[in-house]
Order: structure tokens, then C-alpha cells, then sequence
């Protein structure tokens, strides 16, 4: 060989887009590190154990009065709830989609482009859908059903504002869970059914076990968007004010979210009230980040156990 | 060539059978006039044969020619794909296997199936070989340690893996994985076996013991085998038969298609010409 493979020529254009992409991760970097910093400098003063520990007895505004407690317990309440109800209707249609339809079929077309639809819906579209569905349509129907004449269901309350939350989500937890179900190899069901198993216990023994990753992935991602959402809950469960704790899921509650844009528009003097403000977002962010935190921890114990055994 | 092709009845074969007893096995799947459908297309096309118990019969052929997708009639696989349509009977000791009223369950817990790619349950070794038998509704321990031992002892694992029955069955090699699928389908007791390719991923020494493996489980089992590779049809089976675009073109004793086959199809594919 009569080379000597010395480079000869910089490669001006790999150099440009690995710097470009670069960029793009800094910028993005800056961006976090900067709504951070802001929350954290401007709302650090106002953050204390007590701020998170008590309620603020209407004294809302009051800098020395102030606290989250009741807001920490209803967006909590509120996003458990919703996932409650959002992972079996997402899991079971989701099933039906991969495991149970005909792919070539109708019907399967038409619930595949209504899952996407609804994930396109804005939000607040939704808060209204449960303003009348939820609580105009079925609340008030059980009440008359059950005899009540004073409304006990057809009011805004917790179950409602979760339930509504939970038609936002359901189709990130399908979209999702379809993807881990179709990752699974087709080798396994043929092997179980093979072996004498029906559908049915395909399903349950050999499909969900080894989709329960993918689903709980489905449940991290429904939480995350859910926790900081308020227009949903606006008119079906969220309250200015309430004293005390929500007891029943027919009670209104109090939410991290609405709180903020409370005292974003509601205060009678902005400059002086900035610090819970911000102390307040920052509660959100963490509480957001800890749901998170610990669906993911649930998430790779379920990977362990599957991983180790199955 | 797209005409049903004759089928030799054994009785009127040129080469003598090895045993007496060979004679006298009495047909346990009885297949007549059987013809497939994908929507329009045709993929096998009135397809007659005779497969008798306790031999291995192979079933070869290039690629395509149907001997999977027939295979798979014998134990209703067929049945989870969409658009398929059936014509024809499949008899499995005197049942029509196709008629309304079988129970698919049932026949599938008597023919057994083995797959072309290794696919043992995500779960521990013990648990692949009772997850069969928990279906059916065994229960005690105890009758599960039993068969789990002696179906893995049937399928030559059971000194591979006796100290580590609770390890995930993924930790196998692969040739351990298709004998563990082995051990899986025969711990339900089945009649047949149906065996796809079983040997077509594996290495040459992996494939021989799976080879001595089905030699040995004749004796208690019928076992139809689909095989690419025409050196293992005739190591291992007593009957062989040859398919060809959808049509049987011939059935008869594994030493005949190999030495004196009556159509020019198979001794142009048996000799390597095409295929």
C-alpha cells in the first residue's frame, strides 16, 4: 500500500451538524436550567415544611398563612384515580385491537382513528365533555334514579374530574400498550394455544405478563400529562376553595394546578404574593416529578421480575 | 403436475418392510381430498394421505410447496389466520377433526406441536413444562414434579437441567430451548407430535440429539416432521412424503422416495436438481 491513510481534509460537514445537534441539546439544557432556576430562586423563600403541611384556611394570600397540603392531596387523589380507570379501559381495548379484532376489519379501523382523534381533542374540549357528560348527563340521571333532591353525583366532584381525565389519557395508555403487545413474538401465543390453552388464558398467562412493562410505560405517560392539566378538571371537580379535605369521591377538591392560575389572577396584589406563587409551581413540578419517579420504579421491578423468572 | 397424484397404497410397495410390525401399524390420521384456501388462492390442493401410528413421517419439499401450511391442518393452527378456508377431511383416530362439533382444545392436547423457532414461555424451566398441565387441571405438586422430571428425561434434558428447574427457560442454549419445547408438548400426553422444521436454527450437534430425541420418541408417540433438509428425512423417518406447489406428488417408505421413487418430481428434487 502506497497510502498512508493521513487525513488530508477536515470533513467540514460532519463537523457542522455534530456541532449543530450540539447546540440543539445546549439550548434545550439552558431552557430546563433556566424555568428551574427562575422557579426555584423566586419561590425558595416561601418553600417550608409548613408551606407543604398545611392548609391555608382562606388566608390564601396571606405570605405567613399560606400552604398547599389540601392542593398536594386532591391533584394526588385526582391523578391515582385517573389511572385507576384509565389502564384496564386502556388495556382491555387495546387488547381488542392486537390479541381479539380482525386487522383488515371495519371496526378495528374505526376505533384505531377515533383513538387518534381523541388525541387531538384539546383540553379544555374535554373539561366541557365532562361538564356534560360526566356530570349533567350520568351524575344527575343517578340522583334522580337513586331519589336524591339535592344533588349528590350531577356536581362537580373528584370521580368526575378523574373519570374525565381518564378519556384524555386513554389513548396514550392503548397507543402504548398496543405497542408492547405487538412486540411480543407471535411464537408465544401459537406455543400456548398449541398446547390446549385457550384465547383466553393465552391472554392472561403468556400476553399480559409479558406486556405489563409497556403498560405501566402507558401509566407513566398518562400521569405526566395529566398531574399539571387543569382545564379538564376546571368545571368537573377543581375548587377555589374548599375547607378541609375532600372525604368522599363525590367532594370537590382543591388542585395544584387551578391554584396557580388562582393566584396568577385572583390576588389582590401580585408583587407580594409572587413568592407563593412560585413556591407553588415548584410544589407541582416535584409532585409530578415523584408520581413519575416512583410508576418508574414500579416499572423496572416488574422488568426485574420478568427478566429474572417471567 | 396440478392433478392429485395416486397414492401407493403400502401394501403394494416394490421394497420390503423393515418389520413385520411396520406393516401393521394402523393408519392414526386418515386426510382425504383436503384443499386450502388463502381468500382466492389455492395453497394445497386435494392433498389424500395416511399417516400411521407410532412411525415418523417426514414431509419434504422446496419452500412454499404447502408442507407447513398442511402440517398446521393437523392440529387446526390454520384456524387463527384470517381467511382460510378448508376443504376436505382430516381424520385423527376416527374423528373428523374438522367437524363442528370438536372441541379444539381437546384436539390440540392430543396433537401436539413443536415450532421452527424455538419458543419456550418467558418463564422458569419448571414452568414451561407445567403451564400445559396446570391448564388441564393438574395440580398437586407432586404429579407435577413427576411428569416434569419424566418429560425431560423423554426429551434427553433432564441431566442438563435438573439443578436449575427454577432458572428463566431464556438461559438455555438454543438446541436446549427446542428440547425443552419438546419436553413442553409431550408433558400433555398428546398422540402426535407435529414437528416444523424443529432443526432448521440449530447446529449440526444440537440437531443430531434432537434427531436420536425423535428416534426414541417414536416408540411412544406419532410424529410428523416438515424438514428442509433431506439427509434428516431420510436419518429419521419411515415414511416420507414429497410436496410440490400445494399437490402431494408422492407418499411412500422413506427408503423408496430415496432410492426408487415412481415420479420424476421427486427424483429430480431427492437427487438435488431443484429445490
Amino acid at each position: 500500500m502506497s497510502g498512508k491513510f493521513k487525513k488530508e481534509r477536515l470533513d467540514w460537514s460532519s463537523f457542522f451538524f455534530t456541532g449543530l445537534s450540539l447546540l440543539a441539546v445546549l439550548f434545550i439544557l439552558l431552557m430546563l436550567f433556566l424555568i428551574v432556576g427562575n422557579i426555584v430562586v423566586n419561590g425558595w423563600s416561601q418553600f417550608s415544611w409548613g408551606f407543604l403541611t398545611r392548609g391555608s384556611e382562606g388566608e390564601m394570600f396571606d405570605l405567613a398563612k399560606a400552604g398547599v397540603w389540601p392542593m398536594i392531596f386532591g391533584t394526588t387523589a385526582r391523578v391515582l384515580l385517573m389511572t385507576i380507570f384509565v389502564i384496564p379501559v386502556g388495556v382491555i381495548t387495546a387488547l381488542y385491537l392486537t390479541e381479539y379484532g380482525k386487522a383488515s376489519s371495519p371496526t378495528i379501523k374505526v376505533i384505531r382513528a377515533a383513538v387518534n382523534n381523541l388525541a387531538g381533542v384539546p383540553s379544555i374540549v374535554f373539561g366541557l365533555f365532562g361538564l356534560g357528560f360526566f356530570i349533567q348527563f350520568i351524575g344527575q340521571n343517578m340522583d334522580g334514579v337513586l331519589g336524591r333532591t339535592e344533588a349528590l353525583w350531577g356536581k362537580p366532584s373528584l370521580i368526575w374530574a378523574s373519570m374525565t381525565l381518564a378519556v384524555m389519557t386513554l389513548p396514550v395508555v392503548i397507543v402504548t400498550t398496543e405497542e408492547s403487545l405487538r412486540s411480543i413474538p407471535p411464537g408465544l401465543r401459537e406455543a400456548s394455544l398449541a398446547l390446549g390453552a385457550t384465547k383466553l388464558e393465552t391472554v392472561l398467562f403468556i400476553v399480559l405478563p409479558q406486556a405489563l412493562p409497556g403498560i405501566l410505560t402507558g401509566g407513566i405517560l398518562a400521569i405526566s400529562r395529566a398531574a399539571g392539566e387543569v382545564a379538564p378538571i376546571l368545571f368537573t371537580g377543581a375548587a377555589y376553595y374548599i375547607h378541609g379535605l375532600p372525604r368522599a369521591l363525590t367532594d370537590e377538591f382543591m388542585d395544584l394546578g387551578y391554584h396557580i392560575f388562582i393566584l396568577t389572577t385572583q390576588s389582590p396584589n401580585i408583587e407580594k404574593t409572587r413568592p407563593i406563587l412560585y413556591a407553588t409551581v415548584m410544589v407541582l413540578l416535584m409532585l409530578t416529578f415523584l408520581l413519575n419517579i416512583v410508576a418508574i420504579l414500579i416499572r423496572a421491578q416488574v422488568r426485574k421480575k420478568l427478566r429474572s423468572l417471567g | 403436475m396440478m392433478s392429485p397424484m395416486t397414492i401407493m397404497p403400502p401394501q403394494k410397495l416394490d421394497s420390503p418392510p423393515a418389520g413385520a410390525a411396520v406393516m401393521d401399524a394402523p393408519p392414526l390420521i386418515v386426510v382425504d381430498k383436503l384443499s386450502l384456501y388463502y381468500g382466492t388462492s389455492q395453497a394445497l390442493k386435494n392433498i389424500s394421505i395416511s399417516i400411521r401410528e407410532k412411525m415418523v413421517t417426514a414431509f419434504i419439499g422446496p419452500s412454499g410447496c404447502g408442507k407447513s401450511t398442511f402440517l398446521r391442518c393437523l392440529n387446526r393452527m390454520n384456524d387463527l389466520i384470517d381467511n382460510v378456508r378448508i376443504e376436505g377431511s382430516v381424520q385423527i383416530a376416527h374423528h373428523d377433526i374438522y367437524s363442528p362439533d370438536v372441541d379444539v382444545i381437546e384436539l390440540r392436547k392430543k396433537v401436539g406441536m413443536v415450532f421452527q423457532r424455538s419458543n419456550p414461555f418467558p418463564k422458569s424451566i419448571y414452568d414451561n413444562i407445567t403451564y400445559g398441565l396446570r391448564l388441564h387441571g393438574v395440580k398437586r405438586k407432586s404429579d407435577l414434579d413427576t411428569i416434569v422430571e419424566r418429560s425431560l428425561q423423554q426429551a434427553a434434558l433432564w441431566d442438563e437441567v435438573k439443578d436449575r428447574l427454577q432458572t428463566s427457560a431464556l438461559g438455555l442454549s438454543g438446541g436446549q430451548q427446542q428440547r425443552l419445547c419438546i419436553a413442553r408438548a409431550i408433558a400433555i400426553q398428546p398422540e402426535v407430535i407435529l414437528m416444523d422444521e424443529p432443526a432448521s436454527a440449530l447446529d449440526p450437534i444440537a440437531t443430531a440429539k434432537i434427531e436420536e430425541l425423535i428416534l426414541d420418541l417414536k416408540k411412544d408417540f406419532t410424529i410428523v416432521i416438515v424438514t428442509h433438509n433431506m439427509q434428516q428425512a431420510a436419518r429419521i423417518s419411515d415414511f416420507t412424503a414429497f410436496f410440490f406447489i400445494g399437490s402431494l406428488i408422492e407418499y411412500d417408505r422413506t427408503r423408496k422416495i430415496f432410492t426408487n421413487p415412481t415420479q420424476k418430481q421427486t427424483e429430480d428434487y431427492v437427487t438435488g436438481r431443484f429445490g
